[in-house]
Parts: structure tokens; C-alpha cells; sequence
């Protein structure tokens, strides 16, 4: 009972993914800024930074709703707290996952978006539920080919729906990844995680130079560093995950953070190089060139390639 | 208090307002973010939200339809805020104190903390101005 609380807490849960995460995000900076020939920030900036903002007076706004204004940014960090120790213990203890985590996995990696909406539309600011409505829209986007992909991995994995089978059949026989299916779902998997954590192409719902911060337009103090922390946390879940169900051959501690890293980077340089999209050419891309590769993956993972 | 007081002077968000002016100081408050100065170096950023605002500086002089907009953005920030008058217009109205337009300078409207001089001023400038303030923000408390 104490184990299983500490886990939630400590080890792969809250503490342990928030400091991953809030690491992660000073990554993102840091490479940010070598790109465009700038120092950057030190290590420990995100870390500042919401330590700041938890010292910040939080003001909820008189037209808002209050109790789902305040409760929303509790329910994202929840929902991924739960995703993500279900996801490292998994790849810590693959013995000790249940049937059918990557189901659940999959329904608390909506939650923070979710939230992020809910927050929005209980805001009562006009551009947050511009914000709202987008956001809304890129999740029905990238959820369906986020889905073919997974389904494409569960195909490759003789039908395992939980995360041991998916990381025993990848230690037996090969990484996913080195396979043709796994490519092509790993590359639209790996679009849809970029739009699931909101990074540039696809930060159509946050957009700072038209919507001034989107949904958290009215966020301020202890609120905004839990959606701040939520963000953070998602930038270690996702990669993790991608790694879980793509990478899963060799999972020592060395090898998971390179691949981690590398993943991360990858997120990053796309992030740099692209303009960000309107929604409509988001919902396309999405709906369209995204869908039909992971609808590729999952024949050609039919076929056993 | 002073764990907090240091992670408030080591992450400053700063929303940016423009009351009015010809855009040169908002040019020059955009330089320091560029390769040469990089203020993101101490933690200073850019926000799009006033809600999430540790600074608001403003630039420009105070004409007769920024003024009540002006209060309303102070009234929305979350405390403790300062607030960063850059350029000789939002320190003094500069060429426009005598017009109809511009009634009072910005001191007499919003609580001051920091005053950066010039026309427009350099990012040196800006950014020495930003350590003064630091430093008299950590001395006081």
C-alpha cells in the first residue's frame, strides 16, 4: 500500500516527472536558443520559474466560474500523474503492469487537454475560448491518427494491450522501430505528440503573438504554475511513451536516456524550423497525409512487415 | 521570504506595452532579446498575458485614450509588479509635453519603480537599468 503510494508520489509519479519534465523543458530552451546563436538559460530556470509563480498573487476573475477555474489545472496534473507512473512503472517493472494499461494510459494522456479546455471555456475571456475552440478541434484531430498508430504497434505485437507484452515482444524480436510498419507509425505518432504537447506548428490553441497565452490567458500565480508544471510533465511522459512502445529493445538506463533525448531533440528541431499552422490546415494535415500513414503502418503490420 | 523574493528576480516575465509610442523603444526592448544581449540568459521573457506579468513596461507617452487602459493593465496584474517606464516620452512626454494630447506623465498615473532615459534608449541601457532594479528590490526586503 505505502509502495504503491510512494510510486504514485515519488519515484516514476508526481515528484519525480515533474523534475524530469521541468529538466526537459530547460532542454528545450536550451537548444532553442543554441539554434537561433543564443546562450539560453541556466539549468534550474523552470525550476525558478515556478517557484515564482507559486510566491505570484492568484487572481480569479469575477465573470468566471470559480471552483472549475481553480479545480481544472488540479484535474490535468492528475490525470498525468496517474498516465505517467502507470507508464514507468511499466518500463521499470514490466511484470507488475495489468491488462490493459495502454488503454488507460492512452484516455490520461487526454485529460491534460481537457483540462487545458475546460480551464479555457470557465475563464469567461473571449480569447480563451478562441483558444478553447481550438484546442478543442486539434484534439479531435490528432487523437484519430494518434490511435492508428498505437493500433499499428498492437498488431506488431501479436495484439498485446498491455505494455509488458509490448516491451517482451520487442526484447524477444526487435525494436518496433526496425521494422517498415514501425517507422511510418513511429513518424505519425511522433507529429501527434508534437500537437499533443502543443509545440510550435501546432501551437494553434496558445498562440502568444494573437491570442496573448490562449486558454491560460487568465491564469495567474498557483494555477498557472500547475498547467506550467502539466506541460513540463508532458514533455517527459510523451517521449517516454514513444520510447515504451517504439524503442523497447534494450531499456537500460543509459540507452532510455539517450533515446529520451534524442527523441526530445527531434521534437525540438521541429518546433524551431516550422511556422505555426491555422487550424483548418492542422485539421487537414491531420485528417489527411498523418491518418493515411498510420493507416499504412497498420497494412503493412497486417502483412507482417 | 528571501527564496522567493531571488526566484521572483531571477525569472522575470515582462508584458510589454506600447502607450503611444513610435515604436522605437519597442524595437530597442526587442533587441535585448536578440543573440547580441539575450536577456532569456536571466530568465527574462516576453508573455502575451498581463495576468502572467512580473514587470510591465511601457513605452511611449501616455496619451488621453491609453490612460484609463493603462490603469485597467496595472489593476489586472497579479502583485508584487513593477512597472518600467523606457524612453524620455514615458518619462517626461519629451516633444509632446505641450500637446493637447498628453495630459499628465506617466509617474503621476501608475507608481513608477524605474525610469530608463533616452530616445530610445540602448539595450545596454535597458538592461543596466534592469540590474539597478534588481539590486534595489533585493537590498529593500
Amino acid at each position: 500500500m505505502l509502495k504503491t503510494f510512494l510510486s504514485y508520489l515519488i519515484f516514476p509519479g508526481f515528484l519525480f516527472s515533474a523534475c524530469a519534465g521541468l529538466i526537459a523543458c530547460w532542454i528545450d530552451r536550451k537548444v532553442t536558443a543554441r539554434i537561433q546563436w543564443r546562450v539560453g538559460p541556466p539549468w534550474h530556470q523552470n525550476f525558478t520559474d515556478i517557484i515564482k509563480l507559486l510566491g505570484k498573487e492568484t487572481i480569479v476573475p469575477s465573470d468566471s466560474s470559480k471552483w472549475t477555474f481553480l479545480l481544472a489545472p488540479c484535474l490535468g496534473v492528475l490525470g498525468l500523474i496517474l498516465a505517467t507512473t502507470i507508464i514507468g512503472r511499466a518500463a521499470l517493472v514490466p511484470s507488475e503492469s495489468f491488462l490493459g494499461d495502454l488503454i488507460v494510459v492512452l484516455y490520461l494522456l487526454i485529460i491534460p487537454a481537457v483540462a487545458m479546455i475546460i480551464a479555457g471555456a470557465s475563464s469567461g475571456n473571449p480569447l480563451a475560448s478562441v483558444g478553447v475552440s481550438r484546442e478543442m478541434k486539434l484534439v479531435l484531430a490528432y487523437e484519430l491518427p494518434f490511435l492508428l498508430s498505437v493500433t499499428a504497434v498492437i498488431i506488431k505485437c501479436n495484439g498485446a494491450i498491455q505494455f509488458a507484452g509490448i516491451l517482451n515482444h520487442q526484447l524477444n524480436f526487435a525494436s518496433n522501430i526496425a521494422s517498415f510498419s514501425g517507422i511510418l507509425a513511429f513518424v505519425a505518432a511522433l507529429i501527434c505528440m508534437q500537437a499533443k504537447l502543443g509545440l510550435a506548428p501546432f501551437d494553434i490553441s496558445e498562440a502568444d503573438q494573437e491570442l496573448m497565452g490562449g486558454v491560460l490567458i487568465e491564469y495567474s500565480g498557483l494555477p498557472l504554475a500547475l498547467f506550467k508544471l502539466t506541460k513540463a510533465m508532458l514533455l517527459y511522459t510523451s517521449p517516454l511513451l514513444l520510447i515504451v512502445l517504439f524503442f523497447g529493445k534494450d531499456l537500460s538506463l543509459l540507452f532510455i536516456l539517450l533515446k529520451f533525448v534524442g527523441i526530445l531533440v527531434v521534437f525540438i528541431l521541429i518546433k524551431n524550423t516550422n511556422p505555426r499552422l491555422r487550424i483548418d490546415q492542422a485539421l487537414r494535415f491531420f485528417w489527411g497525409p498523418v491518418t493515411l500513414l498510420a493507416l499504412l503502418a497498420n497494412g503493412l503490420a497486417l502483412l507482417g512487415y | 521570504m528571501d527564496f522567493k523574493l531571488k526566484a521572483l528576480t531571477k525569472s522575470i516575465w515582462v508584458f510589454h506595452v506600447s502607450a503611444g509610442s513610435c515604436n522605437n523603444c519597442d524595437i530597442e526592448i526587442l533587441d535585448c532579446l536578440t543573440p547580441r544581449f539575450d536577456l532569456e540568459r536571466f530568465g527574462i521573457q516576453l508573455i502575451g498575458s498581463v495576468r502572467h506579468a512580473d514587470a510591465i513596461l511601457i513605452t511611449g507617452a501616455m496619451n488621453r485614450k491609453s490612460v484609463p487602459r493603462m490603469k485597467k493593465i496595472y489593476e489586472q496584474a497579479p502583485k508584487p509588479c513593477v512597472v518600467v517606464a523606457v524612453g524620455q516620452c514615458a518619462l517626461s512626454r519629451h516633444m509632446f509635453r505641450f500637446s493637447y494630447n498628453v495630459k499628465e506623465p506617466l509617474d503621476n498615473i501608475l507608481p513608477v519603480d524605474l525610469y530608463i532615459p533616452g530616445c530610445p534608449p540602448r539595450p545596454e541601457a535597458i538592461i543596466d537599468g534592469i540590474v539597478k532594479l534588481v539590486n534595489k528590490i533585493r537590498e529593500n526586503k
